[in-house]
């Protein structure tokens, strides 16, 4: 099924609306709000079956038109961009002052800054960099009665106010349409190397990926894939030669393209797509469910799976870990969030106390 | 309440805590007046020392069932009167609950208790080449608890990031006595991120009686590099230029002429007399080290340093380290009193906010020592005064406040990390608008609809949990065309 064919209003038979800038997106929400509707809001459509399904889905709001990058910053290394702009926009304009968000998402010529927010989605260069709830430093909000708010700032360090930015990242649009984002930025790597090193067994795989985290190596980023392991190295030649000699102690090492970064988005095709979390110790116990998966070695792993996903969900949490699942099946999406979920049903309540924004698409209903 | 209630109350967190759990004595609570920030000062009606959990729900439930404000503390190093004591309320002491719980070197996971003191962490790892990375300067004394609540930071949280970075899972005790888990052991729960929105709420939406943390394992090595200028000026041209460079070090600090000669009279760090001091550090495996520490010292001398050392020894490290840590203390060396300011800037208005200071320093007469973290902006200049003179100390306030104007102007912050709790949150009307602060106040409101945690803090007016929020009103700055809102 090709993603890109499916337009946002045909998926839920909802109006879609575009506005222009911050204020036609606290009247339109206003104005559902204040009329029962529920609200979808939409950036590249990338990752719109991620979820449960919404109970009820009569506008939906994209952010096409809110695609400025209002501030690049570069000498501060900061940037401050709206919603809808294309990753691959945003750090094809960073890259002209040698600069990027440190992060590899999932379709980045589709997905937006503001969908990549939502859904959390930071990938495998989290391991060096942080994630999103790392990166990002400041955002406004326009919550379902219209009201605009901004959180955090330009500046990477600040403490004034509650971390908004963090509640908003992963919170699948259902506190806010996230309007503008700023972000502490990277410099583009002097050099990059991808190496590779095959490894036999599962219990092989976690050996090498916990020998190199416990050694004084710094990779960028390390997935396992199904029979190996793949690091990413950055920064001066010297340093990236010193590494690898290092990194030839785990096991035969190949320089590899830099294609296998993108082995995540390759599991997408056929079957039911899974998230699923562990300790970096538990990585081997936890691919043995699966014949075609990548785990990041921050122990985030993404599968295929077709079999029995409540059995999985239940192996997965009894290990500390959590199974999400990204479209395609009946189920609960989510899982159980825990003793907090009341709390979340609190904070929703505060922000949103009619559900219009993205109703029972988030976790416990919410 | 009526004091027979007021003594039954404490009767009964006595019988919770024990008879040496619970502080009610006018002369011991004056203890816990104030936090390290001494100019406020509130006598508690009551201080609660819990060792586990389980205590600190009960005490909690009590104050909850009493309505009876309560203020959470550590080891009471905050420097924004965060811990100030509540008038008629009690301050819960985490101090005893100091355990390290788990240590999980495989996973590089630590569990602590809040009252573990943060160079504790470390020592607890160092031995397998770990470290817990947030280092504020009060780090062998300040508790974990108190770093949560304050998301505190440190001089190299440039490359490894805040207290919020470093916090996987937290156990909380609500303020109506429940506990909730957010977070874990593993990373993206499923949920909102409730632990990244705790962090940092400075002990409005509860207390953490159990922290995960991430440790970080310790870098091949580190080389510490120490750069005399002429001018705090020039030394932030440098430092923009090792950014530009594409370098991102482990920390770049900076001092000024009056910083480095108090540091250097309280501690004889050997720094060279100059007008401008920067401490650029970088970490990492040794070839990478130091194939960009060569291009650190080109760009500081093409900026106009006019001596250069790197630190040889763990030893010389230490002691370049120990004269930046001791700054703020150090000003007793060269002033009867000092205001510690905590501001943040864009990184590039370095140049332009320093020639304001140096203005402001001319008008009132009142010397200021500069020290930064000049890699991020954070900069906390030192008003020096005498309270013995009439006049100055207010002067002092109002200058130290005028300098966090000037960072709100420029896109700043009001502070970086010591918070704003007592101190600053007349301040955050002029950082944010009206509906900004409402809408952190829902997030309150979800934890704490009867403000009874901290309550006082951070916000310059409570809002009242039910009360209906307005419409939406650009702030004045806004209006002036000096900010846009981002």
């Amino acid at each position: 099924m090709s993603r890109a064919a499916l337009s946002n209003g045909e998926r839920f038979g909802a109006a879609v609306v575009e506005p222009a800038d911050e204020q036609e997106v606290a009247s339109i929400l206003r104005n559902a709000n204040e009329n029962g509707l529920g609200v979808i809001p939409t950036g590249g459509g990338t990752k719109l079956d991620w979820g449960n399904p919404p109970r009820r889905a009569d506008v939906m709001l994209s952010t096409r038109r809110l695609n400025r990058i209002l501030e690049h910053a570069w000498a501060d290394l900061t940037v401050t961009v709206e919603a809808g702009c294309t990753v691959a926009e945003l750090q094809h304009t960073l890259a002209q002052h040698g600069q990027r968000l440190a992060i590899d998402p999932l379709w980045p010529e589709r997905a937006t800054i503001g969908g990549i927010l939502s859904t959390n989605d930071s990938g495998s260069l989290r391991l060096g960099y942080g994630a999103l709830r790392d990166l990002i430093i400041g955002v406004t909000l326009v919550l379902a009665d219209g009201t605009i708010a901004k959180s955090g700032g330009k500046v990477v360090k600040n403490v004034a106010g509650y971390d908004l930015p963090k509640l908003a990242t992963g919170g699948f649009g259902t506190l806010g349409v996230i309007a503008r984002a700023v972000f502490r930025l990277h410099p583009l790597p002097r050099n990059t190397r991808t190496l590779t090193i095959a490894v036999e067994s599962a219990n092989a795989m976690q050996r090498v990926i916990l020998a190199i985290l416990n050694a004084q190596l710094v990779p960028a980023a390390m997935q396992a894939r199904n029979g190996s392991v793949d690091i990413l190295l950055e920064g001066t030649l010297d340093g990236i030669a010193a590494q690898q000699s290092a990194i030839k102690e785990f096991g035969e090492v190949r320089e590899g393209s830099p294609d296998v970064w993108k082995a995540r988005e390759e599991l997408w095709g056929e079957g039911t797509i899974v998230k699923f979390t562990t300790l970096p110790s538990q990585m081997a116990a936890a691919s043995a469910f699966f014949s075609s998966f990548v785990i990041q070695a921050t122990g985030i792993g993404y599968a295929r799976f077709d079999g029995d996903l409540e059995g999985l969900r239940r192996a997965m949490e009894q290990g500390g870990g959590s199974l999400v699942i990204l479209g395609g099946t009946t189920l609960d999406a989510w899982g159980s969030p825990g003793d907090a979920l009341p709390l979340m049903r609190a904070v929703k309540a505060q922000f949103d106390p009619k559900g219009t924004l993205n109703p029972g698409r988030f976790v416990g209903g919410i | 309440m009526n004091p027979s209630t007021v003594l039954e109350t404490l009767d009964e967190l006595r019988g919770i805590l024990g008879p040496h759990g619970l502080i009610s004595s006018s002369e011991e609570l004056r203890t816990y007046e104030c936090d390290a920030l001494t100019n406020f000062r509130v006598i508690p009606s009551a201080v609660a020392l819990p060792d586990c959990t389980e205590q600190v729900q009960a005490v909690v439930r009590v104050c909850h069932r009493e309505r009876i404000p309560f203020v959470a503390r550590g080891s009471g190093t905050g420097l924004s009167g965060g811990a100030l004591p509540v008038a008629g309320g009690i301050v819960i002491c985490l101090a005893r609950m100091k355990r390290i719980l788990e240590v999980d070197l495989p996973n590089a996971r630590v569990v602590v208790e809040p009252g573990v003191i943060n160079l504790d962490v470390t020592g607890r790892v160092a031995s397998a080449n770990y470290f817990y990375a947030p280092d504020p300067s009060s780090q062998s004394v300040c508790s974990i608890g108190g770093n949560v609540a304050e998301n505190s930071g440190g001089a190299h949280c440039l490359k490894y990031g805040f207290t919020t970075t470093h916090v996987l899972g937290l156990e909380v005790v609500l303020p109506d006595g429940s506990l909730v888990h957010f977070g874990g052991a593993t990373l993206d729960t499923p949920g909102y991120d409730l632990a990244g929105v705790f962090v940092g709420s400075e002990g409005t939406l509860g207390i953490a009686t159990k922290i995960t943390l991430r440790i970080v394992k310790r870098p091949e090595c580190v080389r510490t590099l120490l750069a005399a200028f002429h001018s705090p000026t020039e030394a932030g041209a440098a430092v923009s230029g090792i950014i530009a460079a594409g370098m991102l070090p482990a920390a770049i600090e900076m001092m000024d002429n009056l910083a480095i000669k108090a540091a250097e009279a309280a501690v004889h760090a050997n720094y060279p007399e100059c007008g401008g001091l920067l401490l650029v550090e970088l970490d990492g495996p040794v070839a990478e080290v130091d194939a960009l520490m060569t291009h650190v010292d080109e760009i500081c001398r093409q900026h106009g340093a006019w001596e250069i050392r790197v630190a040889q020894s763990e030893a010389e490290r230490a002691l370049v380290w120990k004269g930046r840590k001791a700054a703020f203390a150090a000003m007793g060396r060269i002033s009867p009193n000092y205001i510690v300011q905590d501001g943040v800037i864009p990184r590039t208005s370095l140049p332009q906010i320093l020639s304001e200071i140096d203005q402001l320093s001319s008008e009132t007469g009142l010397r200021v020592a500069n020290v930064f973290h000049a890699g991020d902006g954070n900069l906390h200049p030192l008003v020096l005064y005498d309270r013995r003179i009439a006049g100055q100390e207010k002067a002092a306030e109002r200058m130290s406040e005028r300098i966090l104007e000037l960072c709100i102007e420029k896109g700043g912050s009001i502070t970086g990390e010591h918070g704003v709790g007592e101190e600053k949150k007349h301040m955050m009307s002029k950082m944010f608008a009206e509906p900004d602060l409402d809408t952190m106040q829902r997030v309150r409101c979800a934890f704490d609809p009867l403000l009874l945690s901290n309550p006082t803090k951070v916000f310059p007016r409570t809002r009242l949990c039910g009360e209906k929020p307005g419409e939406y009103v650009p702030h004045p700055l806004e209006v002036a065309g000096v900010a846009e809102r981002f």
